[in-house]
């Protein structure tokens, strides 16, 4: 019996120095730029937390492998899954910062709401690549917060734009099946100004998480019969709901998700039905042979070292995502370089660096990424740089565009923008920067 | 033979009522909470404080006050995470409506709005028992969630439903860095643990326990059960309402109703039962079980330098966690304090067992 309790205090002690031992992570090493990158390979969400996070790595991958780094200087990155919990995800923030981590990309609006507290006070540069608040484009008040390539608020604005082209919205209904979380409800307010605007009605059908049970919510849109249903789900809610779609026969032409409800998992598994399915892209599709896809196959996956279980993968929706993310987030370190030197950037610089990023056309195409990246310039003011995207429909194969570029309508999103950032700031007690003073 | 009472006479009333009897046992805690209270701000890390310690901490009172009602009352509860919610969302309407209340008291007043909750929740425990009571409770929870994702008045008409606390000023001073936070939170858990300690006693403890091991016989002795039930009720809502609004201002900074779900009910549950019911102590060890070690199991492969996938990992964390909890239940069906309990006793033989 001694000898059990002499083991079990061993057992014991051996924790508690592991996790003394953690606090004294192993120091970064002084000639890499770390980046922490916060996934989900396991959990309800993980069909679509993993092309993500493979197209993430990937293209980190790629910049050592195929520049030696960013402008000579390597990345390193570590990886922490967050299953899509936001007390996770800010575990495995608090964990990896403490190596010098200089940009982090949440990938949950949830954790993006919890990090965004935190960010200026650690100097960490937020990424929120097509999610994230729609109000931290204001960036006099989320300095650190860059929503880039577009917030959901310019995607339920496009989408109301397309929508109205197919005739007057006024006296019809829209329902928006959404997922019950910060993630979900963030259009909600913008689609209630529009429903103002052109007259039309405007149904709110939560469902809640993980999104696997929603007979109840497709009952309600078979008895109401909404003109168009928008999809602003995740994960299985996805494949979930255009199932449902098809159980209560609603046309899947009159369906519209936004870009993360919007990509391969979500409509394979509903097979030929789903045809006819749209969504909102994000600029970009499942566009395959861009040079950096080829890049990709060369350096990566014809030497075995890609992160994907198979080649296939790369060139899927989120897989470019996750990409282009990645890109997006090193280029503003190399922009951060051009002014401070080439060298292991801090976190403060890389924020300066993502304010004055200018990613014009030609750049783009240098880099590999065709036309699938809109011309973006972020500025003080709009920290989301550009607010472009265009539908596309799944025709039971694969993805094709079915609309011309559209883009967010300034006039409606701007008050909206400043009144919520001004609540921010009042309730934070953040005192604004002035735009006009910021070079 | 360092740890035996031998020659600790008593020679008043108030020497043998004390907290802890024992000479060597109140040593322990104070060197103990010297330690919590000096060492630890000055040896550890960011990353211990704001992902390990102070969600530690706070989880540990909210088992607390689940502790009081589930292990001392007998009365099971499914509606911790609704409590919590309450003392979460009422912090933070309060904080945001009365700008110039003091800190300390939006916590404690977040407190006695759980309470009021917890009370009204607490009626059916009069008529229903058992697995009955934790279904009633459930109600709490669905109703709790229902409310503050709905309502958008309790989240000060937020677009996404997701609220962020105020920062933290205490007498004009903003409480900020972790170790700050650190020292806040184990304070004021200190605090409820004494208040617990000495309320599970007293009369009041007393009479929880007798409805807890048979409410008739308790009945025939004089104890009126509505007022133990409800009493028992009342003092675990404000524990855990207090807890919520700690999670909410000091953990998570800002926060959704998914973040008081009914998975944190169960988790709650969960750390009372492996902790050990009825025990103080097994509420912060089953806290530090829930709490410390996924993390742990989650980080090993790192330590020891063993490449594995990310979603390896999990899985493996996911596995072993569970294979845990089933052999400190096998092993010790009464919880971890009873480990702790035993432990103690052996250690008085020491070095000489029978």
């Amino acid at each position: 019996m001694t000898r059990m309790i002499r083991t079990k205090a061993a057992a014991i002690a051996l924790a508690v120095a592991g996790v003394f031992a953690a606090a004294q992570d192993a120091a970064a090493q002084s000639n890499e730029i770390f980046i922490p990158v916060l996934v989900y390979r396991t959990g309800a969400y993980a069909p679509n937390g993993v092309p993500w996070a493979d197209g993430f790595v990937d293209y980190l991958k790629l910049v050592n492998e195929r520049d030696g780094g960013a402008n000579g200087v390597r990345i390193a990155y570590e990886e922490c899954e967050t299953g899509y919990a936001t007390d996770r995800g800010v575990e495995c923030y608090e964990r990896l910062k403490s190596r010098k981590a200089v940009a982090v990309n949440p990938l949950s609006t949830g954790i993006t709401y919890a990090l965004t507290d935190k960010v200026p006070q650690d100097k960490i540069t937020m990424f929120t690549t097509g999610y994230g608040r729609a109000d931290s484009v204001d960036g006099s008040v989320f300095a650190w917060n860059f929503p880039l390539l577009g917030t959901y608020w310019d995607a339920a604005d496009m989408l109301v734009q397309h929508v109205k082209k197919k005739g007057s919205l006024k006296g019809k209904k829209i329902a928006l099946v959404y997922h019950d979380s910060p993630y979900g409800k963030e259009p909600i307010k913008l689609l209630e100004e529009r429903a103002k605007l052109e007259g039309f009605q405007l149904l709110l059908l939560p469902v809640t998480h993980p999104g696997v049970e929603q007979k109840a919510t497709w009952l309600q849109i078979r008895q109401q019969r909404p003109d168009y249903v928008f999809l602003w789900g995740w994960g299985v809610m996805n494949s979930t709901s255009i199932k449902e779609a098809i159980a209560v026969s609603y046309p899947r032409l009159q369906m519209f998700g936004v870009w993360w409800s919007s990509a391969e998992p979500d409509v394979t598994p509903a097979e030929d039905a789903a045809k006819g399915y749209n969504g909102i892209a994000l600029g970009h599709s499942a566009e395959k042979d861009m040079p950096v896809h080829k890049d990709m196959i060369k350096f990566l996956y014809d030497k075995g070292k890609g992160t994907a279980a198979s080649k296939n993968e790369v060139g899927s929706v989120l897989y470019n995502r996750g990409m282009i993310s990645a890109m997006l987030t090193i280029e503003a370190i190399k922009s951060a370089q051009g002014k401070y030197g080439k060298r292991v950037v801090t976190g403060e610089e890389v924020r300066w660096g993502a304010e004055h990023l200018n990613l014009d056309a030609p750049k783009i195409k240098a880099l590999g990424f065709g036309d699938i990246v809109q011309p973006l310039k972020p500025s003080c003011r709009d920290h989301a740089g550009v607010h472009r995207g265009r539908v596309h429909t799944w025709d039971g194969k694969q993805w094709s565009y079915t609309s011309d570029w559209l883009e967010a309508d300034k006039k409606v999103e701007q008050p909206l923008i400043e009144a919520s950032a001004k609540a921010y700031a009042a309730e934070k007690k953040i005192t604004p920067r002035d735009c006009s003073k910021e070079s | 033979m360092i740890y035996r009472e031998t020659g600790q006479f008593k020679t008043s009333y108030a020497s043998d009522q004390q907290l802890f009897p024992i000479l060597q046992d109140r040593v322990f805690v104070v060197g103990f909470l010297a330690f919590a209270f000096v060492a630890v701000p000055l040896l550890a890390s960011e990353y211990l404080f704001l992902a390990i310690l102070i969600p530690f901490l706070i989880l540990a009172l909210a088992a607390i006050g689940l502790n009081i009602l589930v292990g001392y009352c007998g009365q099971v509860s499914l509606g911790t995470g609704a409590f919590m919610a309450i003392g979460a969302y009422s912090a933070y309407n309060l904080a945001v409506r009365l700008p110039d209340l003091n800190l300390l008291l939006v916590f404690l007043l977040a407190g006695v709005l759980a309470t009021i909750v917890g009370i009204v929740f607490g009626i059916p425990s009069l008529r229903i028992k058992g697995f009955y009571l934790a279904v009633a409770t459930l109600a709490a929870q669905f109703f709790v969630d229902w409310l503050f994702a709905r309502i958008k008045w309790f989240t000060n008409d937020s677009s996404s439903g997701s609220v962020s606390a105020p920062p933290l000023t205490l007498f004009g001073y903003t409480i900020q860095t972790p170790v700050e936070q650190y020292l806040f939170v184990l304070a004021v858990v200190c605090v409820f643990a004494l208040v617990a300690r000495n309320l599970t006693r007293g009369a009041i403890g007393r009479s929880w326990m007798a409805i807890r091991d048979m409410d008739v016989a308790a009945e025939v002795i004089g104890i009126r059960p509505m007022r133990a039930k409800l009493s028992a009720f009342a003092v675990s809502s404000f524990f855990v309402g207090v807890a919520g609004a700690l999670w909410a201002f000091i953990r998570l900074g800002s926060w959704e109703p998914l973040a008081f779900d009914v998975n944190r009910s169960f988790q709650l549950l969960f750390m009372v039962i492996i902790g050990g019911l009825g025990s103080i102590l097994g509420s912060f060890l089953g806290a530090a079980f829930i709490v410390v070690l996924p993390l742990v199991l989650n980080q090993l492969p790192t330590w020891l330098g063993i490449p594995l996938s990310t979603a390896m990992i999990s899985h493996l964390e996911f596995m072993l966690f569970g294979a845990l909890i089933v052999f400190f239940l096998i092993v010790e069906p009464h919880g971890l304090a009873r480990l702790w309990a035993i432990g103690k006793e052996k250690l008085r033989m020491w070095p000489f067992p029978h």
